[in-house]
Protein backbone atom coordinates (compact mmCIF):
# COMPACT_ATOMS: atom_id res chain seq x y z
CA UNK A 1 0.00 0.00 0.00
CA UNK A 2 3.06 2.26 0.11
CA UNK A 3 3.46 2.12 -3.47
CA UNK A 4 0.10 4.22 -3.77
CA UNK A 5 -3.05 3.65 -4.75
CA UNK A 6 -4.26 0.02 -5.27
CA UNK A 7 -5.60 -0.07 -9.33
CA UNK A 8 -8.27 -2.93 -9.72
CA UNK A 9 -7.43 -3.43 -13.59
CA UNK A 10 -7.18 -5.98 -16.16
CA UNK A 11 -4.89 -9.56 -15.37
CA UNK A 12 -3.51 -11.48 -15.28
CA UNK A 13 -1.95 -9.95 -11.94
CA UNK A 14 -1.22 -13.02 -9.87
CA UNK A 15 -2.33 -16.24 -8.94
CA UNK A 16 -4.82 -15.28 -6.48
CA UNK A 17 -4.42 -11.49 -6.63
CA UNK A 18 -4.79 -9.79 -2.80
CA UNK A 19 -8.52 -8.21 -2.09
CA UNK A 20 -9.30 -4.92 -3.36
CA UNK A 21 -10.90 -3.99 -0.19
CA UNK A 22 -7.62 -4.89 1.72
CA UNK A 23 -5.34 -3.01 -0.38
CA UNK A 24 -7.95 0.02 0.48
CA UNK A 25 -10.39 -0.08 -2.26
CA UNK A 26 -13.55 1.35 -1.40
CA UNK A 27 -17.34 1.41 -2.11
CA UNK A 28 -19.21 4.30 -3.63
CA UNK A 29 -21.66 5.94 -2.04
CA UNK A 30 -25.39 6.33 -3.43
CA UNK A 31 -24.86 8.27 -6.90
CA UNK A 32 -21.40 6.99 -7.63
CA UNK A 33 -19.84 4.32 -9.30
CA UNK A 34 -16.41 2.47 -8.91
CA UNK A 35 -13.76 2.50 -11.82
CA UNK A 36 -10.72 0.71 -11.82
CA UNK A 37 -10.42 1.24 -7.71
CA UNK A 38 -11.60 5.07 -7.80
CA UNK A 39 -14.87 6.24 -7.01
CA UNK A 40 -16.34 8.06 -10.35
CA UNK A 41 -19.80 9.85 -10.80
CA UNK A 42 -22.01 7.20 -11.60
CA UNK A 43 -22.47 8.72 -15.10
CA UNK A 44 -19.44 8.48 -16.22
CA UNK A 45 -19.04 5.29 -15.40
CA UNK A 46 -22.49 4.25 -17.20
CA UNK A 47 -20.55 5.78 -20.15
CA UNK A 48 -17.72 3.74 -19.65
CA UNK A 49 -19.34 0.93 -19.59
CA UNK A 50 -21.42 1.60 -22.97
CA UNK A 51 -17.79 2.04 -24.12
CA UNK A 52 -16.01 -0.47 -23.23
CA UNK A 53 -19.25 -2.98 -24.20
CA UNK A 54 -19.15 -1.43 -28.12
CA UNK A 55 -15.40 -1.86 -28.29
CA UNK A 56 -15.29 -5.35 -27.55
CA UNK A 57 -14.53 -8.19 -29.30
CA UNK A 58 -16.20 -10.98 -27.90
CA UNK A 59 -18.46 -9.48 -24.84
CA UNK A 60 -20.31 -11.99 -22.66
CA UNK A 61 -23.24 -11.16 -19.84
CA UNK A 62 -22.99 -13.53 -17.48
CA UNK A 63 -26.74 -13.23 -15.56
CA UNK A 64 -26.18 -14.97 -11.81
CA UNK A 65 -29.14 -16.69 -9.78
CA UNK A 66 -30.87 -13.55 -8.62
CA UNK A 67 -32.21 -13.41 -12.11
CA UNK A 68 -31.93 -16.75 -13.80
CA UNK A 69 -34.49 -17.87 -11.02
CA UNK A 70 -37.98 -16.44 -10.72
CA UNK A 71 -37.43 -16.30 -6.45
CA UNK A 72 -38.55 -12.72 -6.58
CA UNK A 73 -41.05 -10.71 -8.90
CA UNK A 74 -38.08 -8.40 -9.89
CA UNK A 75 -36.20 -11.57 -11.50
CA UNK A 76 -38.10 -11.40 -14.79
CA UNK A 77 -38.21 -7.52 -15.35
CA UNK A 78 -34.32 -7.70 -14.93
CA UNK A 79 -33.75 -10.39 -17.38
CA UNK A 80 -35.47 -9.10 -20.16
CA UNK A 81 -33.49 -5.62 -19.36
CA UNK A 82 -30.22 -8.01 -19.90
CA UNK A 83 -31.50 -9.95 -23.12
CA UNK A 84 -32.02 -6.34 -24.56
CA UNK A 85 -28.39 -5.11 -23.27
CA UNK A 86 -27.10 -8.14 -24.70
CA UNK A 87 -28.91 -7.73 -28.09
CA UNK A 88 -27.63 -3.77 -27.92
CA UNK A 89 -24.07 -5.23 -27.91
CA UNK A 90 -24.53 -8.11 -29.53
CA UNK A 91 -22.75 -9.80 -26.65
CA UNK A 92 -23.24 -13.83 -25.90
CA UNK A 93 -24.83 -14.75 -22.34
CA UNK A 94 -23.72 -17.89 -20.46
CA UNK A 95 -25.84 -17.64 -17.26
CA UNK A 96 -23.92 -18.58 -13.77
CA UNK A 97 -26.99 -20.80 -12.81
CA UNK A 98 -25.90 -21.36 -9.22
CA UNK A 99 -22.90 -21.54 -7.09
CA UNK A 100 -22.07 -25.14 -6.98
CA UNK A 101 -18.77 -26.88 -7.15
CA UNK A 102 -19.35 -29.21 -9.90
CA UNK A 103 -18.26 -29.52 -13.81
CA UNK A 104 -19.54 -27.57 -15.75
CA UNK A 105 -19.79 -26.89 -19.66
CA UNK A 106 -17.81 -23.96 -20.28
CA UNK A 107 -19.14 -23.23 -23.73
CA UNK A 108 -22.49 -23.11 -22.06
CA UNK A 109 -21.95 -21.95 -18.68
CA UNK A 110 -19.47 -20.30 -15.83
CA UNK A 111 -18.93 -21.27 -12.48
CA UNK A 112 -17.72 -18.82 -9.69
CA UNK A 113 -15.43 -21.43 -8.53
CA UNK A 114 -13.65 -21.98 -11.52
CA UNK A 115 -14.62 -18.64 -13.96
CA UNK A 116 -11.33 -18.38 -15.65
CA UNK A 117 -12.00 -22.11 -17.52
CA UNK A 118 -14.95 -20.54 -19.03
CA UNK A 119 -13.46 -16.81 -19.97
CA UNK A 120 -10.29 -18.78 -21.70
CA UNK A 121 -12.64 -20.95 -23.65
CA UNK A 122 -14.35 -18.32 -25.39
CA UNK A 123 -11.75 -16.38 -25.43
CA UNK A 124 -14.02 -13.64 -23.76
CA UNK A 125 -12.63 -10.05 -23.43
CA UNK A 126 -15.47 -8.18 -21.53
CA UNK A 127 -17.52 -9.94 -19.61
CA UNK A 128 -20.54 -8.47 -17.59
CA UNK A 129 -22.00 -10.20 -14.00
CA UNK A 130 -25.13 -8.75 -13.23
CA UNK A 131 -27.75 -10.87 -10.53
CA UNK A 132 -25.02 -12.78 -8.16
CA UNK A 133 -24.47 -12.69 -5.19
CA UNK A 134 -21.77 -10.11 -4.00
CA UNK A 135 -19.76 -12.76 -1.76
CA UNK A 136 -19.38 -14.92 -5.00
CA UNK A 137 -19.43 -12.38 -7.69
CA UNK A 138 -15.64 -10.80 -5.01
CA UNK A 139 -13.96 -14.61 -5.62
CA UNK A 140 -15.16 -14.85 -9.02
CA UNK A 141 -13.76 -11.55 -10.34
CA UNK A 142 -10.89 -11.57 -8.21
CA UNK A 143 -10.11 -15.06 -9.87
CA UNK A 144 -10.43 -13.43 -13.46
CA UNK A 145 -8.17 -10.74 -12.61
CA UNK A 146 -5.96 -13.00 -11.46
CA UNK A 147 -5.33 -15.51 -14.13
CA UNK A 148 -6.74 -14.03 -17.71
CA UNK A 149 -6.31 -10.39 -19.54
CA UNK A 150 -10.31 -10.35 -19.45
CA UNK A 151 -12.39 -6.88 -18.60
CA UNK A 152 -14.63 -7.21 -15.69
CA UNK A 153 -18.24 -5.28 -15.22
CA UNK A 154 -20.42 -5.34 -12.86
CA UNK A 155 -23.72 -4.64 -12.21
CA UNK A 156 -24.79 -4.55 -8.98
CA UNK A 157 -28.28 -4.76 -7.12
CA UNK A 158 -27.25 -3.75 -4.03
CA UNK A 159 -23.21 -2.39 -3.46
CA UNK A 160 -21.39 -2.30 -6.62
CA UNK A 161 -18.34 -4.93 -6.51
CA UNK A 162 -14.50 -3.43 -5.74
CA UNK A 163 -13.20 -6.52 -7.67
CA UNK A 164 -14.71 -5.14 -10.52
CA UNK A 165 -12.99 -2.73 -13.28
CA UNK A 166 -16.59 -0.93 -13.54
CA UNK A 167 -19.34 -1.62 -10.90
CA UNK A 168 -22.89 0.26 -10.44
CA UNK A 169 -24.48 -0.02 -7.37
CA UNK A 170 -28.25 0.17 -7.34
CA UNK A 171 -27.99 -1.71 -10.80
CA UNK A 172 -31.69 -2.17 -11.51
CA UNK A 173 -33.45 -1.93 -15.09
CA UNK A 174 -33.48 1.44 -15.02
CA UNK A 175 -29.61 1.46 -15.45
CA UNK A 176 -29.57 -0.97 -17.80
CA UNK A 177 -31.49 0.61 -19.68
CA UNK A 178 -29.13 4.07 -19.51
CA UNK A 179 -26.63 1.91 -20.75
CA UNK A 180 -28.64 0.36 -23.77
CA UNK A 181 -29.73 4.10 -24.64
CA UNK A 182 -25.77 5.28 -25.14
CA UNK A 183 -25.10 1.89 -27.07
CA UNK A 184 -27.64 2.48 -29.52
CA UNK A 185 -27.31 6.75 -29.73
CA UNK A 186 -23.26 5.57 -30.73
CA UNK B 1 -36.54 -22.36 -0.35
CA UNK B 2 -39.50 -22.86 -1.97
CA UNK B 3 -39.96 -24.25 -6.03
CA UNK B 4 -39.70 -20.56 -7.29
CA UNK B 5 -35.62 -21.09 -6.50
CA UNK B 6 -36.53 -24.28 -9.20
CA UNK B 7 -38.33 -22.32 -11.28
CA UNK B 8 -36.40 -20.02 -14.38
CA UNK B 9 -37.73 -16.93 -15.25
CA UNK B 10 -38.73 -17.25 -18.59
CA UNK B 11 -35.84 -14.71 -20.38
CA UNK B 12 -33.31 -17.81 -19.64
CA UNK B 13 -35.57 -20.49 -20.18
CA UNK B 14 -33.53 -21.76 -23.13
CA UNK B 15 -29.94 -20.86 -22.16
CA UNK B 16 -30.40 -23.61 -19.35
CA UNK B 17 -27.81 -26.31 -19.79
CA UNK B 18 -29.49 -29.70 -19.70
CA UNK B 19 -28.84 -30.68 -16.42
CA UNK B 20 -30.44 -27.89 -15.43
CA UNK B 21 -33.23 -28.45 -17.45
CA UNK B 22 -33.55 -32.28 -16.50
CA UNK B 23 -33.18 -30.95 -12.71
CA UNK B 24 -36.39 -29.07 -13.52
CA UNK B 25 -38.79 -31.25 -15.26
CA UNK B 26 -37.33 -34.78 -13.94
CA UNK B 27 -36.05 -33.82 -10.58
CA UNK B 28 -36.94 -34.48 -7.11
CA UNK B 29 -38.83 -30.80 -6.85
CA UNK B 30 -41.22 -31.04 -9.79
CA UNK B 31 -42.21 -34.44 -10.86
CA UNK B 32 -43.69 -35.42 -7.04
CA UNK B 33 -41.49 -37.02 -4.26
CA UNK B 34 -38.71 -39.49 -4.80
CA UNK B 35 -37.53 -42.51 -2.72
CA UNK B 36 -33.91 -44.98 -2.91
CA UNK B 37 -36.69 -46.65 -4.95
CA UNK B 38 -36.79 -44.56 -7.56
CA UNK B 39 -33.19 -43.83 -8.13
CA UNK B 40 -31.75 -44.46 -11.42
CA UNK B 41 -35.09 -42.98 -12.99
CA UNK B 42 -34.90 -39.50 -12.08
CA UNK B 43 -32.49 -36.60 -12.02
CA UNK B 44 -30.71 -36.61 -8.84
CA UNK B 45 -29.70 -33.34 -6.29
CA UNK B 46 -26.14 -34.63 -6.40
CA UNK B 47 -23.67 -34.90 -9.07
CA UNK B 48 -21.74 -37.69 -9.60
CA UNK B 49 -19.81 -37.82 -7.02
CA UNK B 50 -15.61 -36.04 -6.70
CA UNK B 51 -14.57 -38.89 -3.87
CA UNK B 52 -12.44 -41.81 -3.78
CA UNK B 53 -13.47 -45.00 -5.21
CA UNK B 54 -15.99 -47.02 -3.22
CA UNK B 55 -16.01 -43.84 -0.89
CA UNK B 56 -19.06 -44.77 1.78
CA UNK B 57 -19.49 -41.79 2.51
CA UNK B 58 -21.31 -40.46 -0.47
CA UNK B 59 -22.76 -43.11 -0.90
CA UNK B 60 -24.35 -41.88 2.21
CA UNK B 61 -25.25 -38.83 1.15
CA UNK B 62 -26.81 -40.06 -1.94
CA UNK B 63 -28.94 -42.09 -0.20
CA UNK B 64 -29.76 -39.58 1.95
CA UNK B 65 -30.84 -37.21 -0.42
CA UNK B 66 -32.96 -39.40 -2.31
CA UNK B 67 -34.87 -39.50 0.72
CA UNK B 68 -35.91 -35.45 1.41
CA UNK B 69 -39.67 -35.34 2.31
CA UNK B 70 -39.28 -31.77 0.58
CA UNK B 71 -35.95 -31.08 -0.80
CA UNK B 72 -37.49 -27.34 -1.80
CA UNK B 73 -37.92 -26.97 2.01
CA UNK B 74 -34.64 -27.99 3.17
CA UNK B 75 -30.99 -26.70 4.41
CA UNK B 76 -28.67 -29.30 4.85
CA UNK B 77 -25.50 -28.12 7.32
CA UNK B 78 -22.45 -29.67 6.77
CA UNK B 79 -19.00 -29.10 8.55
CA UNK B 80 -15.09 -29.43 7.09
CA UNK B 81 -14.79 -33.44 6.29
CA UNK B 82 -15.38 -35.31 2.94
CA UNK B 83 -19.22 -35.05 3.10
CA UNK B 84 -18.15 -31.44 2.20
CA UNK B 85 -17.50 -32.36 -1.27
CA UNK B 86 -20.19 -34.10 -2.28
CA UNK B 87 -22.81 -31.43 -0.08
CA UNK B 88 -21.38 -28.34 -1.91
CA UNK B 89 -22.54 -29.42 -5.37
CA UNK B 90 -25.47 -30.81 -4.31
CA UNK B 91 -28.37 -28.63 -6.17
CA UNK B 92 -29.78 -27.62 -2.41
CA UNK B 93 -29.70 -25.43 0.05
CA UNK B 94 -26.32 -26.04 2.05
CA UNK B 95 -24.03 -24.19 4.38
CA UNK B 96 -20.75 -25.38 5.51
CA UNK B 97 -19.76 -24.19 9.29
CA UNK B 98 -16.80 -23.50 11.08
CA UNK B 99 -15.55 -27.05 11.79
CA UNK B 100 -17.91 -28.74 14.84
CA UNK B 101 -20.15 -26.14 14.86
CA UNK B 102 -22.75 -27.58 12.84
CA UNK B 103 -25.78 -27.87 15.56
CA UNK B 104 -25.65 -24.33 16.86
CA UNK B 105 -25.68 -23.25 13.60
CA UNK B 106 -28.37 -25.18 12.75
CA UNK B 107 -30.36 -24.46 16.09
CA UNK B 108 -30.28 -20.86 14.96
CA UNK B 109 -31.19 -21.11 11.80
CA UNK B 110 -34.16 -23.44 12.73
CA UNK B 111 -35.18 -21.04 15.18
CA UNK B 112 -35.10 -17.96 12.37
CA UNK B 113 -37.00 -19.89 9.63
CA UNK B 114 -40.00 -20.97 12.20
CA UNK B 115 -40.05 -16.97 12.88
CA UNK B 116 -40.15 -16.35 8.83
CA UNK B 117 -42.28 -19.10 7.63
CA UNK B 118 -44.29 -19.97 10.94
CA UNK B 119 -47.06 -21.64 8.28
CA UNK B 120 -44.57 -23.81 7.07
CA UNK B 121 -41.85 -27.33 7.99
CA UNK B 122 -38.44 -25.72 7.13
CA UNK B 123 -36.19 -28.72 7.59
CA UNK B 124 -33.11 -28.39 8.75
CA UNK B 125 -30.95 -31.37 8.42
CA UNK B 126 -27.15 -31.34 9.95
CA UNK B 127 -24.54 -33.85 7.81
CA UNK B 128 -21.69 -34.69 8.78
CA UNK B 129 -18.77 -36.76 9.70
CA UNK B 130 -17.87 -38.84 12.40
CA UNK B 131 -15.14 -36.43 13.87
CA UNK B 132 -17.58 -33.16 13.13
CA UNK B 133 -20.00 -35.01 15.89
CA UNK B 134 -18.17 -37.15 18.58
CA UNK B 135 -14.90 -34.76 18.56
CA UNK B 136 -14.93 -31.38 17.80
CA UNK B 137 -18.54 -31.00 17.33
CA UNK B 138 -19.02 -32.76 20.60
CA UNK B 139 -20.28 -30.07 23.35
CA UNK B 140 -22.56 -28.26 20.40
CA UNK B 141 -24.62 -31.24 18.90
CA UNK B 142 -25.26 -32.50 22.75
CA UNK B 143 -26.22 -28.91 23.68
CA UNK B 144 -28.46 -28.69 20.91
CA UNK B 145 -30.26 -32.42 22.07
CA UNK B 146 -30.73 -30.76 25.58
CA UNK B 147 -32.75 -27.84 24.66
CA UNK B 148 -34.71 -29.92 22.34
CA UNK B 149 -34.04 -28.12 19.00
CA UNK B 150 -36.20 -29.00 16.26
CA UNK B 151 -33.42 -30.02 13.98
CA UNK B 152 -32.33 -34.08 12.52
CA UNK B 153 -28.90 -34.94 12.33
CA UNK B 154 -27.29 -37.37 10.69
CA UNK B 155 -23.27 -39.10 11.62
CA UNK B 156 -21.50 -40.50 8.60
CA UNK B 157 -19.51 -42.71 10.38
CA UNK B 158 -16.56 -43.92 8.25
CA UNK B 159 -14.50 -44.59 11.86
CA UNK B 160 -11.65 -41.99 10.66
CA UNK B 161 -10.52 -38.37 9.70
CA UNK B 162 -10.87 -39.56 6.42
CA UNK B 163 -10.31 -35.79 5.03
CA UNK B 164 -7.35 -34.86 6.32
CA UNK B 165 -5.22 -38.25 5.86
CA UNK B 166 -6.15 -40.70 8.27
CA UNK B 167 -6.47 -39.34 12.63
CA UNK B 168 -8.37 -41.62 14.49
CA UNK B 169 -11.48 -40.11 15.46
CA UNK B 170 -13.35 -40.99 19.11
CA UNK B 171 -15.49 -43.16 16.08
CA UNK B 172 -12.66 -45.51 15.52
CA UNK B 173 -13.23 -48.72 16.93
CA UNK B 174 -10.78 -49.87 19.48
CA UNK B 175 -6.97 -51.28 18.08
CA UNK B 176 -8.06 -49.71 14.39
CA UNK B 177 -4.38 -48.86 12.77
CA UNK B 178 -4.14 -46.05 10.82
CA UNK B 179 -1.98 -43.78 8.90
CA UNK B 180 -1.73 -41.10 11.85
CA UNK B 181 -2.49 -43.81 14.64
CA UNK B 182 0.39 -45.97 14.08
CA UNK B 183 -0.15 -48.14 17.26
CA UNK B 184 -3.59 -48.41 17.17
CA UNK B 185 -6.01 -46.58 19.03
CA UNK B 186 -6.42 -46.89 22.67
CA UNK B 187 -10.30 -46.93 23.48
CA UNK B 188 -13.50 -47.85 22.02
CA UNK B 189 -16.09 -46.18 19.86
CA UNK B 190 -17.85 -43.18 22.07
CA UNK B 191 -21.46 -44.27 22.47
CA UNK B 192 -22.65 -41.37 20.79
CA UNK B 193 -25.78 -43.43 19.53
CA UNK B 194 -26.55 -44.50 23.40
CA UNK B 195 -25.59 -40.94 24.76
CA UNK B 196 -28.28 -39.26 22.34
CA UNK B 197 -30.99 -41.27 23.47
CA UNK B 198 -29.85 -40.26 27.12
CA UNK B 199 -30.08 -36.61 26.11
CA UNK B 200 -33.20 -35.91 24.52
CA UNK B 201 -33.03 -37.17 21.12
CA UNK B 202 -37.12 -38.12 20.19
CA UNK B 203 -35.91 -40.55 17.70
CA UNK B 204 -32.65 -42.83 16.98
CA UNK B 205 -31.56 -45.03 14.11
CA UNK B 206 -28.39 -46.78 13.62
CA UNK B 207 -28.00 -48.03 9.70
CA UNK B 208 -25.29 -48.70 7.22
CA UNK B 209 -24.87 -47.62 3.11
CA UNK B 210 -25.96 -51.41 2.42
CA UNK B 211 -28.98 -51.14 3.64
CA UNK B 212 -30.33 -48.27 1.44
CA UNK B 213 -34.29 -48.66 2.53
CA UNK B 214 -33.68 -48.86 5.99
CA UNK B 215 -31.38 -45.84 5.71
CA UNK B 216 -33.44 -43.85 3.76
CA UNK B 217 -36.49 -44.50 6.41
CA UNK B 218 -33.98 -43.75 8.69
CA UNK B 219 -33.88 -40.04 7.48
CA UNK B 220 -36.76 -39.49 6.22
CA UNK B 221 -38.24 -40.18 9.89
CA UNK B 222 -35.61 -38.72 11.34
CA UNK B 223 -36.44 -35.25 9.45
CA UNK B 224 -40.45 -35.36 9.78
CA UNK B 225 -40.12 -36.03 13.41
CA UNK B 226 -37.55 -33.43 14.05
CA UNK B 227 -40.09 -31.16 12.45
CA UNK B 228 -42.46 -31.18 15.55
CA UNK B 229 -41.43 -33.25 18.73
CA UNK B 230 -37.57 -33.06 19.22
CA UNK B 231 -34.01 -33.77 17.99
CA UNK B 232 -33.32 -36.48 15.79
CA UNK B 233 -30.31 -38.38 15.27
CA UNK B 234 -29.44 -41.11 12.33
CA UNK B 235 -25.51 -43.11 12.52
CA UNK B 236 -24.84 -44.07 9.26
CA UNK B 237 -22.08 -46.45 8.70
CA UNK B 238 -19.90 -45.63 5.68
CA UNK B 239 -16.78 -47.21 5.28
CA UNK B 240 -13.57 -45.82 4.09
CA UNK B 241 -11.25 -47.94 1.30
CA UNK B 242 -8.29 -45.20 1.69
CA UNK B 243 -8.30 -44.88 4.94
CA UNK B 244 -9.40 -48.34 6.30
CA UNK B 245 -7.17 -49.87 3.41
CA UNK B 246 -9.68 -52.52 1.88
CA UNK B 247 -10.16 -52.78 -1.93
CA UNK B 248 -12.58 -50.06 -3.37
CA UNK B 249 -14.83 -53.02 -4.51
CA UNK B 250 -15.73 -54.06 -0.60
CA UNK B 251 -17.41 -51.38 0.69
CA UNK B 252 -21.02 -52.52 0.56
CA UNK B 253 -19.28 -56.10 2.17
CA UNK B 254 -17.57 -54.19 4.77
CA UNK B 255 -20.69 -52.30 5.79
CA UNK B 256 -22.88 -55.75 5.45
CA UNK B 257 -20.32 -57.47 7.84
CA UNK B 258 -21.07 -54.30 10.09
CA UNK B 259 -24.75 -54.97 10.38
CA UNK B 260 -23.37 -58.19 12.26
CA UNK B 261 -21.60 -56.61 15.15
CA UNK B 262 -21.79 -53.14 16.25
CA UNK B 263 -23.57 -51.79 13.29
CA UNK B 264 -26.77 -54.11 13.85
CA UNK B 265 -29.94 -52.28 12.81
CA UNK B 266 -31.64 -50.39 15.77
CA UNK B 267 -33.83 -47.97 15.91
CA UNK B 268 -35.67 -46.24 19.07
CA UNK B 269 -38.30 -43.39 19.02
CA UNK B 270 -40.24 -42.25 22.19
CA UNK B 271 -44.11 -42.91 22.10
CA UNK B 272 -44.74 -39.08 21.09
CA UNK B 273 -42.65 -39.64 17.70
CA UNK B 274 -44.21 -42.63 17.21
CA UNK B 275 -47.94 -41.06 17.26
CA UNK B 276 -46.69 -38.18 15.44
CA UNK B 277 -45.34 -40.56 13.38
CA UNK B 278 -48.43 -43.09 12.50
CA UNK B 279 -50.36 -39.56 12.61
CA UNK B 280 -48.63 -37.87 8.79
CA UNK B 281 -48.68 -41.62 7.87
CA UNK B 282 -52.04 -41.86 8.06
CA UNK B 283 -52.73 -38.40 6.59
C1 LIG C 1 -11.41 -26.15 13.87
C2 LIG C 1 -10.82 -27.08 12.86
N1 LIG C 1 -9.95 -28.04 13.27
C3 LIG C 1 -9.44 -28.90 12.38
C4 LIG C 1 -9.77 -28.84 11.06
C5 LIG C 1 -9.14 -29.78 10.08
N2 LIG C 1 -10.05 -30.83 9.65
C6 LIG C 1 -10.75 -30.72 8.50
S1 LIG C 1 -11.67 -32.09 8.17
C7 LIG C 1 -11.10 -32.85 9.57
C8 LIG C 1 -11.52 -34.23 9.94
C9 LIG C 1 -12.88 -34.61 9.53
O1 LIG C 1 -13.19 -35.87 10.00
P1 LIG C 1 -14.67 -36.38 9.99
O2 LIG C 1 -15.56 -35.41 10.67
O3 LIG C 1 -14.69 -37.77 10.51
O4 LIG C 1 -15.08 -36.35 8.44
P2 LIG C 1 -14.53 -37.28 7.23
O5 LIG C 1 -13.52 -36.47 6.49
O6 LIG C 1 -13.98 -38.53 7.81
O7 LIG C 1 -15.74 -37.54 6.41
C10 LIG C 1 -10.23 -32.02 10.29
C11 LIG C 1 -9.55 -32.38 11.56
C12 LIG C 1 -10.66 -27.81 10.65
N3 LIG C 1 -11.06 -27.69 9.38
N4 LIG C 1 -11.17 -26.96 11.58
MG1 LIG D 1 -14.82 -39.50 9.44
Amino acid sequence: MAQGKYKVVQGPEAYFPPAAAIMGVTLPDAGDAIAEGEIVPESSAVELIARKLKEAKNPVICPGPLIVWQWSDDASPKAAAVKELAEACKAKILPMQDYRAKRINPAAEISPNHPNVTILHNEIDVCVFVGVHSHFENVALRLIRGGTNCYTIALSEYAASDEAMISLRDAGVEKIKEIIKILKET
Amino acid sequence: MSKKIITPVKEFEDLLTPDYKELIADGPYNSGPKTIDDLGSFREIIEPHPHCAGCGVSLGIRLGMASLPSPEDTIIIGTPGCSYFALTQSALNYSCTAFGNQNSVASGLKRMLKIRYPEKHKDVLVMVGDGGVADIGLDYTLHSWFRGENIATVMLDNEVYGNTGGQESGMTVEGAILNMAPTGKKFPKIPVFEIAKTSGCVYTAKVTVASPKKLGEAIRRAILIAREVGPTYVQVYSPCPTNLKFPPSQTLAIAKEGEKSYYKYEEYMTDEAKKYLSRINES
